[in-house]
């Protein structure tokens, strides 16, 4: 069993949490205790036993529990006297040896396809979720500080469509938890027997962040004086997002537990450290690839969302909001996106630390292939964010100063990008094999090896930093004397140089060096990129003192077709999600918890490429189909409300 | 029609590169062959500088007008009907052969999806006992220095009795026999091979061989012997300690965590 990675038990928002419930916290609160109780009891129905998830949730599993019945299913002698004597002394137990038999069969269903189809739809929505809050949250900041109302309307346009996320998260997440206590009872047995303390507090936490996505979303109009109710609807937003955060990082554990466990005896057995196996090698690098990846995430679909509103707008005005919206949300994605391959990049360093063969499975073994449509997607990701920032040109007043620099500019993310996706791995015919002279590519091979990805994947961030620079001063005009505005553009052209010179220079000597340094080297490279970024960014802000707009800027000016490369960047980030979890998951291979538990069941294969590529993007195309309904959704809303007469106009048509 | 045209000649340019510039690179590097790019690496290429051009050409209006413009005039100018059918005739034939290419049949393997590097079990079987690869040290690796060259030193013998016939005296994969093995020897000295890997990759590779590999590393074409069967444990350390020494490579370390 491959997929299940967050054992998510989202239990309390469920379907009772609509957003048309108006500040109704006590019935709310009423429904979600409900729902959580009923599905312990279909759980434990489910897999005919009494309840075992509520039993295992208040107390570790006890050896004499854990011993194995007899062929009839009675239990053991031990058993039985353990029965008689009461509550036994606490021991760790291993995880059990399971036959394909001990798996339920539900006729009409697969188990694995269906567990992998909801729990990836509930990882999509989770990630829309967690990360539309924490930037929401900081454009209200903002707009608090600027007193610019545009950002707190957008702030709570954002968090609207971000709504019907959560009952969609709740829902998956609920679905999600009866299918793995009903298809894979022994497995949940066993993790709830490592972590029924930390998934209490984690059902425990549905009810804070609940109280705190209502309190904030409808509270927002009402707190909205700009002072001190404000600043307490800012708190509420800074805790909807440490609950949220709280959730994420304790369902993170369990699945790099599953990868990477920690904490147990050599048997498998948990020493009763919950802390030693949630801290394990993974979490970590996981909780930090996630947090990112999530505000990338989000701010992709709401750009999308912007794009959808753009291209169905009928006014000027409106044209120009949501092209001013679908470009912040862009940028919120690509800030998201910068630093993201590095964060990957340590993930996949701490996994391969931990075991060469998942590493090698990953990186050049069987999934090697999958990395390589990663780095295509990767990639197209680069291309449409660049597309999208030079046709914001057209918003400008001055950017045929400009525009000479993007052909070059073009030419080099194409080549960065090509060496980017080259694969280690080539595939041949037996005639080009004899042409190459074996299967070892003289011009090419040195291209598929990190040395050249660490190079090319820093080229093609700095690139597209430099495009968005582009943009940024390419309505503004020299007119001070001071010396940043005088020699500014100088030392940026120097520092981006020095910057390009160094990130080149480390990848060639990366060749030539052993490969524990040759992997240590990509730390220099991101440093480099890094500060060519922030300093080139600061040295700007010094230069804006000298400068003055050439005129204001033209807000939904923009061709229809940049607004197809924000939905490219929506589809591409959701496909890559879907894609790596697979992967990330599926390197396991046939263990539940790695080298620990095994997976016995029927489906415990990997599958094949074309088949796990086609499953991906199914669940891909129905979680597009569902944003598709949540976008639609709060147009729904104000549709209505357009629709009610208003009362002066009755009075004049009166 | 300058600006029509400026994107394509920027893709002809770059593909010839592909075709020609790459293998010809390929042949002074490596004399006696003509490395071209395979083609499934060659249509990803392809698309991505065709996409690319296509976009830097069509960020403004002038220029996404430059180039639709003469095709959007192609079909609705009447006075261009006679070039508009030559222009359909023409890319009907040319969807043809492409289609024809990919149909017609050859005599060709089918072509092999192999993984150079696969992953290793999380145990193996030789010698006669079980070896845990996730915790397994080259027992030879000792801080002594003399120690640590002498063994490498009897590794040498072990190398130049065995492997030299097929891995070369310079261990770059090419000994007495190598060309008559496909796929070639691994090349030690190349810093894809074991530059990248752990010892206890490397020690797999070595006892069980060819058909000790995974199916994605295809066990049925490998040449290589399955040497748990002729050397000793301590040999094949020993030889692993003279690969890395001579070559001057280190063992890839990961972390401990257990």
């Amino acid at each position: 069993m491959m997929q299940i990675d967050s054992i998510k038990l989202h239990l309390c928002l469920g379907a009772g949490c609509s957003v048309s419930i108006k500040n109704s916290f006590g019935k709310m609160f009423s429904r979600a205790v409900l729902i959580l109780i009923s599905l312990f009891i279909i759980s434990g129905i489910s897999t005919g036993k009494s309840s075992f998830l509520a039993d295992s949730l208040v107390s570790p599993v006890f050896a004499s529990d854990a011993q194995p019945a007899d062929s009839d299913g009675e239990a053991t002698a031990d058993g039985e006297a353990a029965a008689e004597e009461g509550p036994s002394v606490w021991a760790p137990a291993p995880p059990p040896k399971l036959e394909a038999s001990d798996y339920p069969i539900v006729e009409g269903w697969n188990a694995r396809i269906s567990v992998w189809i909801v729990a990836q739809l509930h990882l999509f929505f989770a990630a829309f979720v967690l990360g539309v809050p924490i930037f929401v949250w900081v454009i209200e900041i903002v707009g608090f500080i600027t007193k610019d109302n545009r950002y707190d309307r957008m702030a709570h346009e954002f968090i609207k469509v971000a709504m019907t996320g959560f009952s969609l998260t709740a829902s998956f997440g609920g679905l999600l938890s009866i299918m793995l206590a009903v298809f894979y009872p022994d497995f949940m047995e066993y993790m709830v027997s490592v972590f029924g303390k930390t998934m209490l507090i984690y059902a425990l936490l549905f009810f804070v962040e609940s109280f705190f996505v209502y309190t904030y979303y409808y509270g927002w109009d009402s707190m909205n004086d700009g002072g001190k109710k404000k600043m307490l609807h800012l708190f509420l937003g800074l805790m909807l997002n440490i609950s949220g955060m709280s959730l994420m990082v304790l369902s993170n554990s369990w699945a790099a537990f599953m990868m990477a466990p920690s904490g147990l005896g050599a048997d498998g057995a948990f020493l009763g450290n919950v802390w030693a196996a949630v801290n394990g090698p993974l979490w970590n690098p996981l909780n930090l690839h996630r947090f990112i990846a999530n505000i990338a995430y989000g701010g992709s679909l709401t750009a999308a969302y912007a794009a959808f509103k753009f291209i169905s707008a009928t006014t000027p005005e409106d044209r120009a909001h949501y092209d001013w919206m679908g470009y912040q949300s862009f940028f919120i994605a690509i800030v998201g996106l910068l630093p993201l391959p590095f964060a990957g990049y340590w993930l996949t360093k701490e996994i391969y630390d931990y075991s060469q063969q998942m590493g090698i499975t990953l990186m050049g073994g069987v999934f090697a292939w999958l990395f390589i449509i990663q780095a295509v997607l990767i990639g197209a990701v680069f291309l449409s964010a660049n597309y999208y920032i030079w046709c914001s040109l057209g918003r400008t007043n001055g950017a045929d100063r400009y525009k000479f620099m993007i052909q070059p500019l073009g030419l080099v993310i194409i080549f960065a990008f090509l060496v980017w996706f080259t694969p280690h791995t080539l595939v041949m015919t037996s005639t080009e094999m004899s042409q190459v002279g074996g299967t070892h590519h003289s011009v090419l091979g040195p291209l598929g090896v990190m040395a050249a990805k660490n190079g090319a994947v820093n080229l093609l961030i700095l690139s597209t930093f430099l495009s968005f620079q582009m943009f940024s001063r390419s309505n503004t005009e020299v007119v001070g004397t001071g010396f940043w505005a005088k020699n500014g553009t100088a030392i940026q052209i120097g520092l981006y140089t020095a910057g390009i010179v160094n990130i080149l220079a480390l990848s060639i000597w990366s060749y030539f060096i052993p490969a524990a340094l040759r992997i240590g080297l990509s730390i220099p490279q991101v440093v480099t990129t890094l500060i060519v970024c922030v300093v080139a960014m600061i040295i700007d802000m010094l230069r804006n003192r000298g400068t003055r707009d050439i005129a204001e800027m033209k807000w939904g000016n923009m061709p229809i077709r940049s607004q197809y490369s924000l939905f490219m960047l929506a589809g591409s980030f959701t496909w890559l999600m879907g894609l790596m979890g697979y992967c990330r998951s599926g390197i396991r291979q046939h263990w539940h918890v790695y080298t620990v538990f095994r997976d016995n069941s029927t489906e415990a294969f990997t599958p094949t490429l074309p088949y796990a590529a086609g499953m991906v993007t199914l669940i891909c195309a129905i979680f597009l189909l569902l944003i598709l309904f949540m976008f639609w959704m709060p147009m729904l809303a104000s549709k209505k409300k357009k629709e009610q007469p208003q009362p002066d106009s009755a009075v004049e048509a009166g | 029609m300058k600006a029509f045209l400026k994107p394509l000649l920027v893709i002809l340019v770059c593909y010839l590169l592909l075709k020609i510039g790459v293998p010809l690179v390929g042949s002074i590097l490596h004399p006696g062959t003509w490395p071209v790019i395979p083609t499934g690496v060659m249509k990803m290429y392809v698309f991505f500088i065709v996409t690319g051009v296509l976009l830097m050409s069509t960020f403004s209006d002038e220029g996404y007008d430059a180039l639709v413009g003469p095709i959007v005039d192609l079909y609705t100018n009447p006075a261009k009907a006679m070039l508009k059918l030559v222009t359909v005739v023409l890319v009907g034939a040319l969807g043809a052969y492409i289609t024809y290419q990919y149909v017609k049949p050859t005599f060709d393997a089918p072509v092999e999806l192999r993984s150079i590097h696969p992953a290793p079990p999380s145990s193996i079987k030789a010698f006669g006992k079980r070896f845990s690869l996730q915790k397994l040290k080259n027992p030879f690796r000792v801080e002594d220095k003399e120690q640590l060259a002498k063994s490498a030193e009897e590794g040498g013998i072990v190398y130049y009795k065995n492997c030299y016939f097929c891995h070369g005296d310079k261990m770059l994969g090419k000994g007495p026999f190598w060309e008559g093995f496909n796929p070639v020897p691994a090349n030690f000295v190349n810093i894809g091979t074991i530059a990248q890997l752990t010892e206890s990759f490397v020690f797999w590779r070595i006892a069980t061989g060819g058909p000790g590999l995974p199916s994605e590393g295809t066990p049925w074409i490998s040449a290589m012997p399955v040497w748990h069967e002729l050397i000793t444990e301590e040999e094949t350390w020993k030889v692993i300690l003279f690969l890395y020494e001579y070559t001057g490579h280190n063992p890839r370390v990961t972390k401990e965590h257990h």
